[in-house]
């Protein structure tokens, strides 16, 4: 039984849809074989990635050194880095988690590729704290194991091991999220799969799904449970890692606003970064049926609503830097010394990319256009980056001893390894692409009938919805349970 | 066509020999038996290893290869088979004695470890003076790059022995002594009597023989000025402690001026004591002394001299000719400044002009000064000008036949080098003696090594009261023989000098004391001899003012005024790698010279200093020509302060002979030295291409209106305002809102304490007012805690490693923002004006190393607690713990942690002395070498508080007064720096953390450090 949805809301999957056809629509892309446009952009991914691996090996063969990292600023575009992979990994959490239990049909088209975004996303942040150590190969004491080192035990006071525990429970929480809802999917590809071994893959991967009651039952329970478990991880990863910057003394980190400010400032960036994805994917894999324009606008409400609030953390940051009076606030990221200081151009872009451009969103054109939102997303990653940037180097920069002002120029290494994480992410995102059921198509499959535009047109016009009887004899397993 | 040419590989085969037949037909010895083995297949089959077995034995062997050679590199570390009864391994030995390489004289104690010296320090006993090129002489002891490890005769290229030199060079002086052939002994000053006896001897037996004395950096017009005035040649002391009022026109006393004053000095401005002298410092370049004056007034050398007349006139009410300067109204307050004074009062001058001097020594006569000592003279520069030339001019007649210098490097360091160069071609004997290889031992016939000072046997005698020796704290490193000896040897005396030296001080110069006491001490102090001879009245001073105006007068184009860097002197110690990398204390750049102009010639000019985006500073390049002379491609560094047509230059730079390619830095600025004079007129610049690299450590020059980090007050205010006045207080208190109650920053608490009052608690307190920014402290802290060299490029980008620095702060026009607000600027432009020095900033100084926190902002932050508290107060860092996150150099608020970005030790991109076996010797076996990715940081020197402690526990009583010392508060002869236990309340730091003037630096943060300051007085009031 399908759930009842108000006529004026717009369809979630259009044109005159069967459960076979969707079937066949998300198995394509893993069944077909792959285009040029997907090889092109696979082999530059995977360019990009191999050089930025080339760099990672030269920075622990060699020294933190060969960054352009120096003794007033510590850190720069490593955690720069880290903080926006981070950020972008926030989107997919929010989707399938938060989405979930408020019963948002439309995660459904998204929330898969905006889970494999965060994981890969978190694969990206988390290669950053461990390369940016100077010693990586003793990276494992950050981990509160026993060992026979004398009493030595991390220090539980540092931000930095709250970030290992954060991002630990949020990658494996996620993952097996993500992994739960994909075993009905898998079940679908194995009982498709012609050649032997693709089926003993999908098999193991598909957990032995079988498709009973019993199945979707436990699904839909362990689903729940774990959305309840990834909604506070939403909240409580960004305020971490925000915890970095705000229990420090500098002047500019040191803010009490930085936990809620940073959690909205990753969720704004990882809906760009979704829409980025899926404004390209839609129409690579002949998705534009699952993944439409209601699908871009309601994400775009969602930015406009994080954008808001970071725009007012933004203008609070500035402000409160003001009304201190402290000399020591002077050249923080957000302040008239950064206007007029040496980066004065990182803190005007910041301010363009994050807070003009989502402005745009506004218009109900423009919310709407697949293009304008691709560009718009675009430019929230690009502000997000240099919002990370300019809390890092501007405020670093400035420190509160004059004597210790410096300035920040990344190596070709700094980039490479950027680079790198982009490719990183990229390849993985291809080979998911490629692989896995890009759309949970089982969950689609339960609003077909609620909000399928061919449905909702007949019930608009009062014609009967009958029963979908197009059934191939080569049908899954678990179409034929859809047709209850 | 055939050819009956023979080809042959040795002598032997073209002559036929048999025995090249015999080895053709007989190469190997004994046939492998390959074939024994291989060809019978019989036996190959019935053999008993199978393939099997023999797979086996392969791989076995390729395992256990591959496995021996999985081991680590063995070091061997050789315990004494019969142990020096003086060493106890693990246990330092000291060791009194002098340093005089010609430029810096100073009584020093070593530290020695296992028979190797690695520290340098003040011997305060004999009321030594330090500067950083003595603090940092003990890693040109281990130089072997450039010191010479073996006699040689250059002109054929090879060692010889030193009988064999010795018996080549006696022949020849002894042919020139038979024929009355004239020859000249060249040695830089040596202030040491006993060779001064040894040279007379040597003269007495060979007359033909002169002694010249040559200092590269000359003080001949100071010299002479005195000899016509008191009949000695020699320079006049100043007791500067007891001078109510100090007028100094370029004389850079606590700089390049034969140094030793400030400890003097800085005793005279203690601001408890209610005695602090009036400092006025009239100078073109910005020095370290015009830094740390009261008021510095702004003037190019020209009208120096003029205003030293007016000074004059005024004084003594004479009218001799002068000019008027833009500096009149100074000069005339200071001239009733000084009469007010009378004998408190004194005028110094660093023109090293005869004329000058004498002015300056006439009016100090006038004013009956007691602050200059014309008895108890200094006798560290002792170079004769007129000697020198005269020197060149005889080597080009011809009529020198011999030439042996000692110590020194005419080629380089002369202005007419190529004229010095020219002569010694037609001198037939040519005997260098020399620590180290330079252009003048290069040109030379015969090269001998000489022992470095702290291989070397010697006295001195830099004033006339202390009687300073000088002894051996290691064997020589390379085959060396001692000046002294040498000259014994060939002047016939069998006596070594060490017997001479002790035969000597016991009948002339220790007075009573036993020669192991003075040896013990380093020093005897002996009665000084009053001279009687006074002002003499063949000099008129008329004369002297007239010549003195004339020559002045002559002033025209740009001034140069060449000096000497506190790192590099007079560039003797240019090879040595943590001098080049001590950045200056004004320009706060390393490893290289500059011209510095002053900021509206800058404009003029079009020179500028922009900031790279990697935080560095670039540079243009400038041509610079005096009198027909070019120096090329001098890189500009803007000095604010600097006067206006006048120019800077740093000597001692631009050595590259034998110097590794990353230390041939800066440019070579002797040429302009012209007539030994540092002023030179009628200076032509012209801008060339090119970006200069500079490598700075600091870039912000103002302290950007947050004067809570570095307080100042005036003399008055410190009398007659409470410092904690809520208005006009002069060390408020941080106040924070707590409970919306406004309280002091420090009464609050949000940490569970420990009991800070069991034990030891260190606490460092550094006297703003008493630090003059000479940077001994920073050489010492490198010596004592393996502080790494990174290498100019690594500087440039921020990247030292010094553990204490120095920052330099100039004032800005608009120092608050109150200010700011009163002159209606808007808040960019506020910004803009505090960030900018003014065209003539004052200057402060303010050391900086770990504040050892008692509530560490680091400590809190590190994932791994590498970095924790220890219950003596420091902050302790556990390298081997660090992972090298960097988080607690971001959360440090004085960014005083410093990373190892790559392995600094054993590593050919970083060839400094770790990356040498020689060099590595000057390392502290008490201080690990820190590898690649750790943080590390001031220690508060706890390998030397824990000795203290486990020293007085083995002696078994409670560690006595003042006993902690830290390498840079020991090094400190001002005693800037004071480190000690608080919880001990006789220990002097007790009493100053509690004092008025006593401050922490950003204690808003509730950082409590550790590290004390106290608020710098400035005698402005003039009172």
């Amino acid at each position: 039984m399908s759930h009842y949805e108000a006529p004026i809301r717009e369809p979630l999957v259009l044109g005159d849809k069967s459960y076979h056809d969707i079937t066949e629509d998300i198995a394509k892309p893993i069944e077909g074989k792959a285009n040029k446009n997907w090889y092109v952009a696979f082999y530059i991914s995977l360019a990009a990635m191999l050089w930025g691996f080339g760099c990672i090996f030269y920075t622990v063969g060699t020294g933190i050194g060969v960054w352009g990292l120096s003794k007033n600023i510590g850190w720069a575009w490593d955690i720069t880095n880290f903080v926006w992979w981070v950020g972008i990994g926030h989107a997919g959490t929010l989707i399938s988690a938060v989405l979930l239990l408020f019963r948002q049909k439309w995660r459904m088209a998204i929330n898969r590729s905006a889970e494999a975004m965060t994981i890969f996303a978190v694969f990206q942040a988390g290669l950053f704290p461990i390369i940016h150590m100077g010693r990586p190969w003793n990276g494992y004491w950050v981990l509160p194991i026993p060992n026979q080192f004398g009493s030595l035990w991390v220090n539980f006071n540092s931000p930095l091991l709250w970030d290992v525990f954060a991002i630990s429970t949020y990658l494996s929480v996620s993952l097996v999220f993500w992994w739960t809802g994909l075993l009905p999917d898998f079940a679908m590809i194995r009982d498709r799969a012609v050649k032997p071994f693709q089926k003993k893959i999908y098999a193991l991967l598909s957990f032995g799904w079988s498709g009973r009651a019993k199945d979707w039952q436990r699904f839909e329970e362990v689903s729940l449970v774990l959305a309840g478990l990834a909604t506070p991880l939403v909240l409580s990863v960004h305020t971490i890692v925000s915890m970095d910057f705000a229990t420090s003394i500098n002047p500019g980190w040191h803010s009490t606003i930085f936990p809620p400010y940073f959690v909205a400032g990753a969720i704004f960036s990882g809906f760009a970064m979704v829409q980025t994805l899926l404004g390209i994917m839609r129409k690579v894999t002949n998705l534009e049926d699952y993944i439409t324009r209601i699908h871009i606008e309601y994400m775009n409400i969602v930015i406009i609503l994080t954008g808001g609030i970071v725009a007012v953390a933004y203008a609070t940051e500035f402000f409160i830097a003001w009304y201190t009076g402290s000399p020591y606030e002077n050249y923080t990221y957000l302040s008239v010394g950064a206007a007029t200081g040496p980066y004065a151009w990182a803190f005007y872009s910041l301010l363009f990319f994050n807070i003009l451009t989502p402005q745009l969103l506004w218009f109900k054109k423009i919310r709407r256009s697949f293009i304008w939102t691709f560009i718009i997303s675009i430019f929230i990653n690009i502000g997000m980056w240099f919002e990370r940037f300019d809390i890092i180097a501007i405020v670093l920069s400035k420190g509160h001893l004059p004597s210790t002002w410096w300035r920040f120029e990344p190596t070709f290494v700094d980039v490479g390894i950027f680079i790198g994480t982009i490719g990183f992410f990229f390849v993985l995102f291809l080979l998911y692409a490629r692989t896995f059921p890009v759309i949970a198509q089982a969950e689609v499959k339960t609003i077909l009938k609620s909000s399928g535009e061919f449905y909702k047109n007949r019930r608009d016009q009062g014609i009967p919805t009958k029963p979908v009887i197009k059934v191939a004899a080569a049908e899954g397993e678990s179409d034929k349970l859809d047709k209850e | 066509m055939a050819s009956n040419k023979k080809y042959w590989k040795s002598v032997e085969e073209l002559k036929e020999s048999s025995i090249v037949e015999t080895l053709s037909k007989n190469e190997f010895v004994s046939e492998i038996a390959t074939d024994d083995f291989l060809g019978d297949k019989e036996t190959l089959e019935n053999t008993s290893t199978s393939r099997r077995d023999f797979l086996k034995y392969v791989g076995f062997t390729t395992a256990a290869a591959s496995l021996a050679a999985c081991e680590g590199p063995v070091r061997k570390s050789i315990p004494y088979v019969v142990k020096p009864d003086d060493i106890i391994a693990g246990v330092a030995d000291w060791y009194a004695t002098s340093m005089a390489d010609g430029y810096d004289f100073a009584n020093v104690l070593v530290k020695t470890r296992e028979g190797r010296p690695i520290l340098v320090m003040p011997n305060s006993e004999a009321g030594a003076d330090m500067n950083a090129r003595v603090a940092a002489s003990v890693l040109s002891l281990y130089d072997d790059k450039l010191r010479l490890k073996e006699p040689a005769k250059k002109d054929v290229g090879e060692a010889v022995s030193w009988s064999q030199a010795d018996a080549e060079i006696g022949a020849q002086l002894n042919a020139f002594k038979e024929a009355n052939k004239p020859l000249v002994l060249l040695t830089g000053t040596l202030a040491s009597p006993s060779t001064e006896k040894i040279i007379e001897e040597f003269i007495a037996v060979y007359p033909n023989v002169k002694h010249v004395i040559y200092d590269a950096i000359s003080e001949s017009g100071a010299a002479d000025a005195f000899m016509a005035m008191y009949g000695k040649r020699a320079l006049p002391n100043y007791h500067l402690n007891k001078a109510k009022t100090i007028v100094s026109f370029g004389a850079d006393f606590l700089g390049d001026f034969h140094g030793g004053f400030e400890k003097s000095y800085i005793a005279g401005r203690k601001p408890e004591t209610g005695h602090m002298s009036y400092h006025v410092h009239f100078e073109s370049n910005m020095s370290l002394t015009g830094a740390n004056s009261d008021k510095r007034v702004v003037v190019k050398p020209s009208d120096q001299v003029f205003a030293l007349l007016n000074l004059y006139n005024a004084v003594t009410g004479s009218n001799f000719a002068s000019k008027s300067t833009p500096v009149d109204a100074e000069v005339k307050k200071m001239a009733s400044e000084l009469k007010k004074a009378g004998s408190k009062g004194v005028v110094l001058t660093g023109l090293n002009d005869k004329n000058a001097q004498l002015i300056s020594l006439a009016i100090n006569a006038a004013l009956g000064s007691e602050i200059i000592d014309t008895n108890n003279t200094i006798n560290i520069r002792q170079g004769n000008d007129a000697e020198v030339s005269q020197l060149v001019a005889d080597m080009n007649a011809g009529n020198v036949a011999g030439l042996i210098s000692y110590n020194v490097d005419p080629l380089y360091t002369l202005s007419n080098a190529s004229g010095f160069s020219e002569g010694l071609k037609k001198v037939s004997l040519k005997v260098a003696l020399s620590i180290e290889n330079n252009d003048t031992v290069s040109a030379m016939d015969f090269v001998l090594p000489t022992p470095h000072y702290l291989e070397s046997w010697g006295d001195t005698q830099f004033d006339e009261i202390t009687y300073g020796l000088m002894q051996p704290t290691i064997q020589p490193l390379f085959n060396t023989r001692q000046f002294q000896d040498v000259l014994l040897k060939w002047s016939g005396n069998m006596v070594n000098y060490y017997d001479y030296l002790k035969t000597y001080a016991s009948e002339n110069a220790l007075e009573g004391n036993s020669w192991n006491t003075a040896l013990h001490n380093g020093f005897s102090k002996k009665e000084v001899s009053v001279n009687e001879t006074l002002f003499e009245s063949s000099i008129s001073i008329a004369d002297v003012a007239n010549e003195l105006a004339s020559s002045a007068k002559k002033a025209t184009g740009f001034e140069l005024n060449l000096y000497a860097k506190t790192g590099l002197g007079d560039g003797k110690q240019a090879n040595n790698p943590w001098l080049q990398e001590f950045p200056d204390p004004i320009t706060r750049a390393s490893w290289d010279n500059y011209l510095t102009i002053s900021i509206a010639d800058a404009r003029e000019l079009g020179f500028e200093n922009p900031v790279k985006d990697n935080g560095a500073i670039d540079g243009d390049y400038a041509n610079v020509t005096v009198n027909g002379v070019t120096v090329e491609n001098i890189p500009v560094m803007i000095q604010p302060g600097q006067a206006k047509g006048s120019i800077g230059l740093a000597l001692g730079y631009g050595r590259t002979l034998d110097f590794k390619e990353d230390m041939q830095v800066g440019v070579n600025a002797y040429p302009l030295y012209i007539n030994n004079n540092h002023i030179q007129y009628g200076v032509s610049i012209e801008k060339t291409s090119g970006t200069h690299k500079f490598a700075c450590t600091q870039v912000q020059k103002t302290i950007a209106g947050r004067h809570d980090i570095l307080k100042v007050a005036s003399l008055k205010d410190f009398k007659t305002v409470d410092p904690k006045d809520h208005h006009h207080g002069w060390n408020k208190p941080a106040y924070v809102s707590y409970d919306h109650q406004e309280v002091e920053a420090n009464s609050i608490n949000i940490w569970d304490e420990h009991n800070r009052e069991i034990g030891h608690h260190f606490n460092l307190s550094i006297d703003l007012s008493a630090c003059t920014g000479c940077g001994a402290c920073v050489i010492a802290c490198h010596a004592e805690n393996n502080v790494p060299v990174v290498g100019k490029n690594e500087v440039r980008v921020g990247r030292d490693m010094h553990w204490l620095r120095i920052d330099r702060y100039y004032s800005s026009e608009v120092e608050t923002r109150e200010d700011a607000k009163e002159l209606g600027l808007s808040r960019g432009d506020t910004y803009r004006k505090l960030e900018t020095e003014a065209e003539n900033p004052e200057v402060t100084f303010q050391p900086m190393m770990c504040q050892h926190c008692n509530h560490a902002p680091c400590e809190t932050v590190c994932p791994v607690a590498a970095t924790s508290h220890g219950r003596q107060g420091q902050n302790q860092m556990a390298y081997n713990r660090c992972v090298g996150t960097r988080y607690c150099a971001n959360n440090c608020p004085y960014r005083v942690r410093r990373f190892n970005w790559f392995e600094y030790a054993n590593n050919n991109e970083f060839d400094f002395n770790m990356n040498n076996e020689y060099g590595k010797m000057v390392l502290n076996p008490d201080v690990v070498v820190r590898g690649r990715g750790v943080m590390e940081k001031c220690s508060f020197c706890i390998q030397s508080t824990q000795a203290v402690i486990l020293k007085a526990k083995r002696e078994g009583r409670s560690v006595s007064t003042d006993e902690f010392e830290t390498a840079c508060s020991s090094s400190c002869t001002t005693g800037a720096l004071v480190f000690g236990d608080v919880n001990n309340k006789e220990d002097q730091v007790a009493a100053l953390t509690v004092d008025k003037r006593a401050y922490g630096v950003l204690d808003y943060l509730q950082t409590k450090p550790n590290v004390i300051y106290q608020v710098k007085i400035k005698n402005t009031n003039e009172a």
